[in-house]
């Protein structure tokens, strides 16, 4: 029967795989050779367990990044600012992956980048390790790129055609003097095998290979200097299905053997259920839910969030015929130079009430590791009547400043989760 | 009786210096009025070179195309060039997976919809124009007589998807392909497209093709499903048939690469090893050999010297597959789903 033991997590795919080695060594001008042909070996996963208390290794407060937006003609004014990411505050565990997911626009990418330090931000800290990168200068920044890297999303413009595989993945030892040039080819080769390459192809250039395994390149290039954060940017959404799936365990083989945190940042819900066992939901620059992944897809409390999973088409469900409900958005994302006030997610929200417009839903936490941000939070088709976050912030039902009502919890915008929370059912505070 | 839509042996070769590339070698399928098929498999399968030639879209120089598609009687190879263009656009019409490239930047969105009106019909720009604000209305677009006169880059991806859906409904078509039509959108504006068409399938009763790597999308929209790879056919059937009791290594290899929004969390995520072979120079015997991981359950060297023929699988007759493997729904029952749905074998 089965060779399989479905308790084997890590088992490499068993015998039969051609490995086209033997062909390279022996120097055969005509054998079958081309890189595209190379089988690697794959390694199969379930997904990722979180360690809950590990300790942050990066946290973001407050971040924002407002771009400005210049009118046209000689004089070029700022008539505007694009609130691309405004007011974002998480952690990400050492050796843990958060995801972060929403449609185009809403401001995930940017959220990456401003981790990397590719964009300045407007505004928030961004505590890496101990210390705040988010004004560091330049030259401060050359030491920060070893510890964080990036995984870029389209394989085919993040590699640089003109350069042999060797000196992409080579680059980062040479820029930050890390070994002797004699070392860095033996090093490369170690690193193409750790992806799944085959270690001899460092001398060939990206066209020679498929999509999926210059994707593998640029997690070697990631990999070169051990970080210990990544930010992977749509890491798979550019590659097909099967070889999306290699490239995900790939990823997690990587973090199970080198304690690497990632950023993992995606549109795809069910690939980002799969990698992350915590996740941020985001919609126009701001995080509208955050929990954990048992939590967010079983319970989620957030009308978004909610419409954005019954939106997923879910192919073993769907194929015995257990269809859900989708929950239709209408519209489209407004435009972030001109935020709805309030709650942004109002104009499309199907609970949206005079409160919506006038108040702005604080990140409330609701559960042991749940946050989220709407008035009328609740699981679906258990949204209350009445706003939740009317007594904590001080106003009545409808949104208009309530003299008589006193402000009964802190509700700041602290990354991470407190050991108290306000329990949704009971109105009142609870803790574990 | 034959059905609406009947493709016979398909083939399209593309001679080129290094030899024949056969992107599409010898495919046959059924559609009627009113019905929707899904074609899958990854890129360079064969799925978008197979509906561009019932289209007429590959040109005569560069691409051989034979065998037979029978579109309501008529044999749309054996067409002239010119009565082929008569029906691309009226008969037939296509919707493409990035409506920015579709269109062209320099004229507005009405100015487009109205000429695939205006090439089929003899009136006036003014009655296009009418028509197209009609279509656009029809497939959701708010204010549509303003935003008939917009250009493409003034509308949203999801905007721009309906407005060529508006292009290719216009002429009433019977027969409707949409080649990757929700890839490059978010998954709600992905569910509305879904949605619209849907709704507008059944209103004209059109025969829907939808092309597609997204196994999500089969699910939702299709009746039935050709599962390609490397040029052929190697799964074929009732859609819910093909993903509860697939029974090619492929089609497993398809479910299994892709994780659930839902569902038991300790299910294995399983890639298909390797890349999808060079059409140049396919593999022998069964092209996906290079990449299955169940080979060894056939006695001898079958699979890399004998292309198994596209068969009856096990459990219904309207279940093709292309396999050699005796005991598929077995292997799959006990060995695969176990793996990536333990909570589904339960059910079972």
């Amino acid at each position: 029967m089965s060779s399989h033991d479905p308790k084997t997590s890590h088992e490499q795919v068993p015998a039969g795989m051609a490995m086209p080695n033997e062909d390279v060594l022996s120097g055969a001008e005509n054998a079958p050779d081309d890189a595209a042909s190379y089988i690697a070996p794959v390694s199969r996963h379930a997904a990722t367990m979180g360690d809950p208390n590990a300790k942050a290794i990066l946290e973001v407060k407050d971040l924002k990044m407002y771009f400005p937006v210049k009118s046209s003609g000689i004089i070029r004014r700022t008539i505007g600012h694009v609130q691309a990411v405004d007011g974002v505050s998480f952690q990400v565990p050492a050796g843990g992956s958060l995801g972060l997911v929403g449609e185009s626009g809403c401001g995930k990418s940017t959220t990456g980048r401003l981790i990397t330090r590719l964009y300045e931000p407007t505004a928030g800290t961004i505590n890496f390790d101990g210390q705040d990168i988010s004004k560091t200068s330049a030259r401060g920044l050359k030491p920060l790129r070893r510890e964080i890297q990036m995984i870029f999303q389209d394989p085919y413009t993040s590699l640089n055609p003109r350069h042999s595989v060797g000196s992409i993945i080579g680059a980062p030892l040479e820029i930050h003097n890390i070994l002797p040039k004699k070392q860095i080819l033996p090093r490369v080769q170690e690193l193409l095998e750790i992806v799944g390459l085959n270690p001899e192809h460092y001398n060939r250039y990206p066209h020679e290979f498929s999509g999926g395994q210059r994707q593998r390149i640029g997690i070697a290039r990631a990999l070169t200097l051990q970080p210990k954060l990544l930010v992977a940017d749509e890491p798979v959404s550019a590659l097909d299905v099967s070889i999306q799936a290699q490239v995900i365990n790939l990823l997690q083989d990587l973090q199970d053997e080198f304690g690497i945190a990632f950023l993992f940042v995606a549109h795809d819900l069910a690939v980002v259920r799969h990698f992350c066992p915590e996740v941020a939901v985001m919609y126009l620059g701001k995080i509208v839910e955050i929990a954990d992944r048992e939590t967010l897809y079983n319970r989620p409390n957030h009308p978004y969030t909610q419409a954005l999973l019954s939106a997923v088409p879910d192919v073993k469900q769907a194929a015995i015929g257990g269809r859900r409900e989708r929950i239709r958005l209408e519209g489209d994302v407004p435009s972030p130079i001109n935020p709805p006030s309030g709650c942004r997610f109002r104009t499309r929200c199907p609970l949206a009430q005079e409160i919506c417009a006038r108040v702005e839903p604080p990140l409330l936490q609701i559960g042991k590791r749940h946050k989220v941000a709407c008035h009328f939070a609740g699981e679906l088709g258990k949204h209350p009547d009445k706003p939740v976050t009317a007594g904590l912030l001080g106003v009545d039902d409808s949104g208009t400043p309530d003299p008589g009502a006193s402000p009964s919890v802190d509700v700041g915008n602290e990354p991470g989760f407190a050991d108290t929370w306000f329990d949704l059912e009971r109105r009142t505070m609870a803790s574990a | 009786m034959s059905s609406f839509l009947s493709v016979r042996d398909l083939k399209v070769h593309f001679p080129t210096v290094d030899g024949i590339v056969k992107a599409t070698d010898g495919l046959s399928f059924d559609l009627e009025r009113g019905k929707t098929l899904g074609i899958v498999g990854e890129s360079g399968s064969g799925k978008s070179v197979s509906s561009s030639a019932i289209l007429g879209l590959h040109r005569r120089t560069s691409a051989q195309v034979s065998g037979e598609i029978m579109l309501d009687g008529v044999d749309l190879l054996k067409l002239s060039d010119e009565d082929m263009r008569r029906r691309r656009g009226k008969d037939v019409a296509m919707i493409f997976q990035d409506p920015l490239s579709a269109m062209h930047p320099y004229y507005t969105v009405g100015n487009q919809i109205g000429e695939a009106y205006r090439v089929h019909h003899d009136v006036s720009k003014k009655v296009a124009r009418a028509r197209a604000i009609e279509m656009l209305d029809r497939v959701g677009i708010p204010q549509p007589d303003r935003r008939v006169d917009d250009y493409p880059h003034q509308f949203s991806g999801g905007m721009r998807q309906r407005a060529m859906i508006a292009m290719g409904l216009i002429n009433n078509p019977s027969l409707l392909i949409a080649d990757e039509p929700t890839t490059a959108l978010d998954v709600t504006v992905q569910a509305q497209i879904l949605d619209l068409l849907q709704d507008l399938q059944r209103d004209f009763d059109a025969a829907v093709i939808i092309i597609t790597h997204d196994l999500g999308v089969v699910a939702e929209m299709t009746d039935d499903v050709l599962v390609m790879y490397a040029g052929r056919a190697v799964e074929y059937g009732s859609c819910k048939e093909i993903l509860t009791h697939p029974e090619m290594p492929y089609t497993w290899g398809l479910i299994s690469s892709i994780p659930d929004v839902s569902g038991d969390t300790s299910a294995q995520l399983i890639p298909i090893p390797g890349n999808p072979p060079s059409l140049l120079n396919p593999p022998s015997g069964c092209a996906f050999h290079p990449r299955c991981t169940h080979r060894d359950k056939v006695p001898g060297d079958l699979c890399t010297t004998v292309l198994p023929e596209l068969l009856p699988g096990t459990r219904t007759e309207g279940h093709l597959k292309r396999c050699h493997l005796t005991n598929p729904d077995v292997v799959y029952e006990r060995e695969i789903l176990p793996e990536i749905a333990p909570d589904l074998v339960e059910e079972r």
